[in-house]
């Protein structure tokens, strides 16, 4: 029984998300190998071998740039046959991934898992988070993408996996990138933030915006946003945070100027300490929310940044 | 090029679900039911496009209940031509739905397919992906926008750090984002119209799928109640100080 966690990164190294993928492959037993996939990537890939891991498989090709998932799939697959599992963070790279996979092995696959129970057996979320679904896989291959904040981060320590580089397997092409629109930010990565502060439609605008940012300045926090945020423009796509935005579970949320949709709430609600900043005493945030505040954002939000 | 469309009826996105009390299950009787809002995108986006003279036909389908219907003549009512209802009572699971998709498609010979990105329900996230990989197309997941031009499709995709653009050869398989569009309301008379638009039921056996689950559910649980209705503060000096009795802000 082995385990094939397929890697994430940036120009820095290892993305966050993927640590936390290994950790949950640890809780599988067995062996674990990690794969990264793309051109230019041998630095990664060493950095990798630091970690408690069998081995580091590098496939470092052209037609791997940019990790598209129509030849990361086909190479996926090639490898698969020594894998008991194939696992990666539930990212919109994971969720692009490995469906493809899991359909050409021809097995199910189970999404965003938040606990390993057994080898074969997971619990995931359904309904916006609103149910916890019991899982087990009747597959030979477990194919699974794991919920990246509901296990811990593995950090590096003095491992020498063995780096083992790979021939590049021909896949169905038909796709390339032709841009890229990437958010640049100096704050901590959303999903990875120990602080985040969120805000929703009552922020107004986009220069309202410049408000939580200054405090998250100030605390090295995050910035998230609701999808009425997002949709009304104050803040970029990749802010969302919910069922279909990203997932985060910081030590502090505070939520400020949202009202708590059941589909915002599935994507904050396992925070360690929720607060609450909105003038409506009746806004449903304040039945999840640790600690709230009745009041004016507009008021608060200056003398929370001068107190900080 | 025709373009089929995948709808799913889900449980309305407005319900506060509940799990069976003998823990089996999510309670689904007497529950209000709608189409898959993400789906809804997809009928609007295949619609668009043929409306544009991009496409010749727009075929939705939807695997399911008799009460499916429903759904798809919702589909019906924003503008698609006719519709498949593939019946099957009991649990779908994206492998075999795709598995069904790609029998549709190629006995419709489409150009596209079109699916959201996720169901409400099962908040899986992977039977577009799953079809594109059956059918040996590209995949544009994640959409937020698209132009289609000749021969090619290019897909603006929602992902993590931002927007990424990718040009697809068609056929392909593209899921949309809630950002793709703002679906049309359905008018009276779009609806009286959807009436009297082809349906046509058959039966899931006789595309040759094998729709077998490959996961058994165990168990449904609702998560953990956060202890209910916060500590009120009275003002900002009060919350800094309880955040760093906490130990939260150091």
């Amino acid at each position: 029984m082995a385990t094939l966690v397929i890697a994430e990164y940036d120009n820095a190294g290892l993305k966050p998300a993927t640590l936390h993928a290994l950790t949950a492959a640890t809780q599988l037993g067995g062996e674990i190998d990690l794969l990264v996939m793309g051109h230019g990537c041998r630095a990664v890939a060493e950095a990798g071998t630091g970690f408690a891991v069998g081995k580091v498989l590098l496939a470092d090709d052209a037609g791997y740039e940019h990790q598209l998932a129509e030849p990361c799939a086909a190479l996926v697959v090639s490898l698969a046959g020594d894998y008991s599992h194939v696992l990666a963070a539930s990212t919109t790279q994971g969720k692009n991934l490995l469906p493809r996979v899991a359909a050409l092995l021809d097995v199910g696959m189970v999404s965003d898992v938040m606990a390993i129970e057994t080898a074969d057996t997971f619990r995931r979320p359904i309904y916006a988070g609103n149910a916890i679904a019991t899982v087990q896989s009747l597959d030979p291959v477990k194919v699974l993408t794991v919920r990246a904040t509901a296990f811990e981060a593995m950090v590096p320590g003095d491992g020498q996996a063995e780096l083992a580089v790979l021939t590049p397997v021909a896949g169905p092409g038909g796709s390339r990138v032709v841009g890229e629109e990437l958010a640049t930010s100096e704050r901590p990565e959303l999903t990875a933030a120990r602080v985040v502060i969120s805000g929703g439609r009552g922020m107004g605008s986009k220069e309202n915006f410049a408000l939580l940012e200054q405090l998250a300045d100030k605390l090295t926090a995050a910035v998230g946003a609701t999808r009425a945020a997002v949709d009304a423009g104050f803040a970029a796509n990749d802010m969302q945070v919910g069922q279909t935005g990203k997932i985060v579970a910081p030590e502090l949320y505070i939520a400020v100027g949202l009202s708590g949709a059941i589909q915002h709430l599935a994507g904050m609600k396992d925070s360690k300490i929720i607060v609450a900043i909105n003038k409506d005493a009746e806004a449903p945030i304040f039945d999840v929310a640790d600690y709230g505040l009745v009041a004016d954002l507009f008021e608060v939000l200056p003398e929370l940044k001068s107190m900080l | 090029m025709k373009i089929l469309v995948g709808v799913k009826r889900v449980v309305d996105y407005n319900v506060q679900i509940r799990a069976k009390a003998d823990g089996s299950a999510v309670e689904l009787e007497n529950v209000k039911m709608a189409i898959n809002p993400f789906d809804e995108v997809a009928v609007e986006a295949a619609v668009r496009l043929k409306e544009a003279g991009q496409a010749s036909e727009v075929i939705a389908v939807s695997i399911g209940p008799d009460k499916a219907q429903e759904t798809l003549r919702q589909a019906l009512a924003i503008g698609a031509d006719r519709a498949i209802l593939v019946l099957h009572d009991g649990t779908t699971e994206p492998l075999s739905v795709a598995k069904t998709f790609k029998a549709l498609a190629e006995q419709e010979g489409a150009g596209m397919v079109m699916l959201g990105k996720q169901a409400i329900d099962d908040d899986c996230n992977q039977t577009g992906q799953m079809l594109a990989a059956l059918m040996g197309w590209p995949q544009g997941t994640f959409a937020s926008g698209l132009t289609v031009s000749g021969e090619q499709i290019e897909v603006t995709r929602e992902v993590d750090g931002g927007l990424e653009t990718v040009a697809l050869n068609l056929p392909a398989v593209i899921t949309a984002d809630l950002r793709l569009n703002e679906p049309r309301f359905a008018s009276l008379p779009s609806i009286m119209k959807a009436k009297k638009k082809p349906l046509d039921s058959i039966d899931a056996a006789s595309l040759g799928v094998d729709l077998t689950p490959r996961l058994e559910l165990l168990g449904v649980v609702e998560p953990p109640a956060r202890a209910s209705g916060s500590v009120i503060l009275a003002n900002a000096a009060e919350l800094v100080e309880k955040l760093k009795t906490d130990a939260v802000l150091v």
